[in-house]
């Protein structure tokens, strides 16, 4: 199983920084990014979130956001979807990061799970 | 009882009209206990919600439903986009069974309960909708029950959204997305003539 990653926040920068910093750790894995509105304000936009699902190359997503309305759109775009979707309700860079140096040496989703279980924050 | 096609998108007009005078105290009511943008970011809504009904007349309840619900979805950005956009998209998926609008409106609620993960009680936007799908079902809707819901939720704490991290002191303030929602039902009473 190939994992993808998408990440989700309210913030344009924090999704490209967090997608920046990951990839140093995980620089094979399809990391595609749902940062801010459509026109880049603080928010979350269903469509960026639909579209980093669409682009992401992974047999199935990992997951990661940060604040309520990321979490509810993507919620929303899950529903919607035929695309397998974990998503994890842990701290988003820390996750996000931990789960992309799992995904990078092909460990199991169980493991992946694992690991992230004490970083789950909300 | 029931709202035809052309009432019920006079009522979203309506709505769509009260959100756009009240922006500020929107967000005025925002800032107080959140960020401070619910007002901007409905507006944002409720002009996407114009502009889609502008360019297609909606053929049926459903469709008019789901043409609010996708304008919000894409347009408001926060929290209250996916929840006011679920409440209308599972009223869509509703009204392509039935046309009662407390069943409608009890529908989008249960839409606000899923999408939130909360309930009654939590200083949300679902203690102004589910007191008024109550009263829409035993046939007292009036502008009492939607100022007293509203009104009821100064004294709540918050135990959901961002007002949650304000805990205790988010006592005394009006819950932003009761007040929208408020609006919404204060639409619909008007629409009814009452």
């Amino acid at each position: 199983m190939k994992y993808g990653i998408v990440i989700v926040s309210h913030s344009f920068e924090i999704a490209e920084g967090v997608k920046k910093l990951i990839s140093q750790a995980a620089p094979d894995l399809s990391i595609t990014t749902a940062g801010g509105t459509d026109d880049n304000e603080i928010g979350s936009s269903l469509e960026k979130i639909q579209k980093a699902v669409d682009d992401n190359t992974g047999d199935e997503i990992l997951a990661f956001y940060d604040l309520g309305s990321s979490k509810m759109n993507l919620e929303m775009l899950m529903e919607m979807t035929d695309k397998k979707i974990h998503k994890y309700d842990v701290a988003l860079v820390e996750g996000a990061y931990t789960a992309a140096t799992l995904a990078e040496v092909e460990s199991p989703l169980a493991t992946i799970e694992t690991n992230l279980e004490p970083l789950k924050i909300k | 009882m029931e709202l035809n096609l052309a009432d019920t998108k006079k009522w979203i007009e309506l709505f769509v009209k009260k959100v756009e005078a009240n922006t500020s105290e929107l967000n005025e009511l925002d800032t107080a206990i959140g960020d401070g943008d619910h007002g901007s970011n409905m507006a944002r809504g409720m002009a996407a919600v114009t502009d889609a009904l502008s360019k297609k007349e909606p053929a049926d309840l459903a469709e008019l439903y789901k043409t609010v619900a996708f304008a919000m979805i894409q347009k408001v950005g926060g929290a209250s986009g996916p929840l006011y956009g679920t409440a209308f998209l599972d009223m869509s998926k509703q009204a392509k069974e039935t046309t009662d609008l407390a069943k409608l409106v009890q529908v989008g609620c249960d839409g606000l309960k899923r999408r939130g993960q909360s309930d009654v009680g939590m200083k949300t936007m679902i203690d102004v909708w589910q007191p008024v799908a109550e009263s829409l079902k035993s046939d007292d809707f009036s502008k009492n029950v939607v100022e007293d819901a509203l009104n009821a939720t100064k004294d709540m704490v918050a135990t959901k959204g961002r007002a949650s991290y304000l805990e205790e002191k988010s006592k005394g303030h009006l819950d932003p997305g009761s007040q929208s929602s408020a609006y919404l039902f204060e639409a619909l009473l008007e629409v009814l003539g009452e």
